[in-house]
Formats: C-alpha cells, sequence, structure tokens
C-alpha cells in the first residue's frame, strides 16, 4: 500500500507544476528595492493628484499607478513570481471574479431606461 | 494531531502531519489554503470597490466634495508607513529562512509598531470626521454639506476602511502570535509556515490600502 502510494505522490508531483523542493528566498536587495519603488510611486500619485492639473485623467492616472504598486507587491512581497503556477492562477481567479462582478453591475446601471407610467 | 516524521530531537522541531508526504508537501498545501483566503478577501473588498466605482461616476461632484473633507497628508503618511510595515515583515520571513530570527523578531515587532501608529493617524481622523457630523446614512449631521446625499460617500469612507482597520487589527494580533512563536523558536528555516501565511495576509491588507488612498483621498 505503501509503495503504491508513494507511486501516486510522484505522479501527483510530476503534475504539479513548478513544485519546489527548496524554499526561495527573495535577496534582501529586491525587497529593499521594491520597498524604495513603492514608496516613490505613492510619492508620485500625491504629486499627480494634488499638484498637477490632469482633470478627467485624475482617476485614470491614480489608477494606474496604484495598478504598478499592486503589481509590485504581488510579485515580489507577496512572492507570487517565485510561487507555483497554480497559486498565481487561484489568486488571478479572485480578479477574474471581481471583474465579472464589475462587469455585470455596470450593464445593469447603464442600460437602465426610465419607464414612464402610461397608464 | 498525530505526527509523521521527525527530523530532530529538539523540542521545538516542527513535525509534519501524518497525511502529507514531506515538509515541504505540508508547506504548498498551507500556503495553496492561505492564497484561496486572499481570493475571498479580493472578493469581499472588491464589492465594495465595484460600489464604489459606480455611485463614483454616478455622483462625481459629491465624491469630490467628500474627498475633499479628507485629509490626504494623513492619508499619504499612513500609505508610507503601511508600505514600510509590508517591508519589515517580507524582512521577517528573508531572515528566518536565513536562520537569522533575532533579527526576524525585530522585523515583526518594526511591522506591529507600524500597525499601530496606522491605527493611531486612523483614530484622529475618525474622530474628526465623527466630531464634524460626517457619518454615513442617518447618523450625517454636517450642516454645510452641498450635495443632499454625501452621507453615501462617508458610508464607502467608513465601510471600506472600517472594514481595512479590522484587518490591520487582525493582522497585527497575527503577527504578535507568530513574533512569540519566533521568540520561543518554533520557526527554523526548515519551518515558517505560519510566518508566510501571516505575511501573505499583511501584505493584502497593504494591497488593499493601495488602492483605498487614491481613490478615497486624493481623486475622491
Amino acid at each position: 500500500m505503501a509503495a503504491g502510494q508513494d507511486q501516486k505522490n510522484q505522479q501527483g508531483h510530476a503534475h504539479g507544476d513548478g513544485e519546489h523542493t527548496t524554499h526561495h528566498i527573495i535577496p534582501f536587495s529586491i525587497l529593499r528595492n521594491v520597498c524604495i519603488a513603492l514608496l516613490c510611486l505613492t510619492a508620485l500619485t500625491v504629486l499627480t493628484a494634488k499638484f498637477t492639473h490632469l482633470g478627467i485623467f485624475a482617476g485614470t492616472v491614480a489608477f494606474a499607478i496604484a495598478f504598478v504598486k499592486a503589481m509590485l507587491v504581488m510579485m515580489f512581497f507577496m512572492g507570487l513570481k517565485y510561487d507555483t503556477k497554480l497559486n498565481r492562477m487561484i489568486f488571478g481567479l479572485g480578479f477574474f471574479f471581481l471583474a465579472l462582478l464589475a462587469f455585470f453591475c455596470v450593464l445593469d446601471i447603464w442600460t437602465r431606461v426610465t419607464v414612464h407610467n402610461t397608464l | 494531531m498525530s505526527t509523521g516524521n521527525t527530523t530532530a530531537a529538539h523540542d521545538h522541531e516542527h513535525h509534519y502531519a501524518h497525511h502529507f508526504r514531506d515538509a515541504m508537501h505540508e508547506f504548498t498545501s498551507a500556503k495553496e489554503g492561505i492564497w484561496l483566503f486572499m481570493v475571498t478577501e479580493i472578493l469581499m473588498f472588491g464589492g465594495l470597490f465595484v460600489g464604489y466605482f459606480i455611485f463614483h461616476s454616478l455622483y462625481p461632484e459629491m465624491f469630490a466634495e467628500g474627498a475633499s473633507h479628507l485629509d490626504w497628508r494623513m492619508g499619504g503618511f499612513n500609505t508610507f508607513v503601511l508600505i514600510g510595515s509590508s517591508f519589515t515583515m517580507a524582512l521577517a520571513i528573508h531572515y528566518i529562512q536565513r536562520g537569522m530570527n533575532s533579527k526576524a523578531t525585530v522585523c515583526l515587532a518594526t511591522t506591529i509598531i507600524c500597525g499601530l501608529i496606522f491605527a493611531c493617524v486612523k483614530y484622529f481622523e475618525y474622530s474628526q470626521k465623527i466630531q464634524h457630523g460626517l457619518l454615513p446614512g442617518h447618523f450625517f449631521h454636517y450642516a454645510e454639506a452641498e450635495h443632499k446625499n454625501l452621507a453615501m460617500y462617508f458610508g464607502f469612507y467608513f465601510c471600506m476602511t472600517g472594514l481595512h482597520m479590522i484587518h490591520v487589527f487582525l493582522g497585527m494580533g497575527l503577527i504578535t502570535w507568530v513574533m512569540i512563536r519566533n521568540i520561543r523558536g518554533d520557526f527554523s528555516p526548515e519551518y515558517f509556515t505560519a510566518v508566510e501565511g501571516v505575511g501573505i495576509f499583511w501584505h493584502i491588507i497593504d494591497l488593499i490600502w493601495i488602492f483605498l488612498f487614491p481613490l478615497l483621498y486624493l481623486v475622491g
């Protein structure tokens, strides 16, 4: 039984992509650089939002910078860059379903028509 | 819990559970669970963000008025604090992985202090809003509101930052727990699953704040 299970595990192991055998240590220099980049991008968000007049693009610019910062946090601090494909997919699915929620909510709001009572 | 294997005679040595193939199998399974939990976090906050986007596009001027009542300096300061805390959290894992546990303890303690600073700033912000009557729903009693539905902005503000604040407190509690375990000598380069999981939780708090700050304080 033990041998059979071992074999099964081996197969499971082969299927699990990129399954690590050792823990990946993220170098100090990468963590430090990511931290500096995040702080600089925060300063940039404040500068663009408060000291420039971007008008209707203000929201888009702020969101774009936030997106870059979020990617840095996810890839390096949360370590998704060094994680398994499965974990990346799991987390990505969260955002996919969030996009789905946003899509149908927006679709609902922007396709509403005012119905006048004709009775 | 029954244990599968012992690798050393040390008291605090971690023994992986019998239903796992090896220690790495246990680690990856635990981490997968954490990521699934993170998806639920994204979806929980995501619902609020979708609501924010829809109502923001319906009443942009009202949201701008709401944002003008927030102090972006305080929000910005808190963003720096939270990014710093995320860095020290990641650093704590880095040090544990290299067997430098006392340095990791310092990092974890710094992370908790950053959480406390964040909470203090938030306390001042909240008390200011409460004083002025800038509150959600029928609690709203600010006399000089330009838009009738300004209470909605503060509904979003308090729900989103409040839920975030609850996460900060939970995170601080969890970091205290792993810090005590680290001082006790539970963690080693071979076993640090709890720190890794708590770390991911703390980073998602940072991740959510990265979006909350520009949306609530800056763009409005």
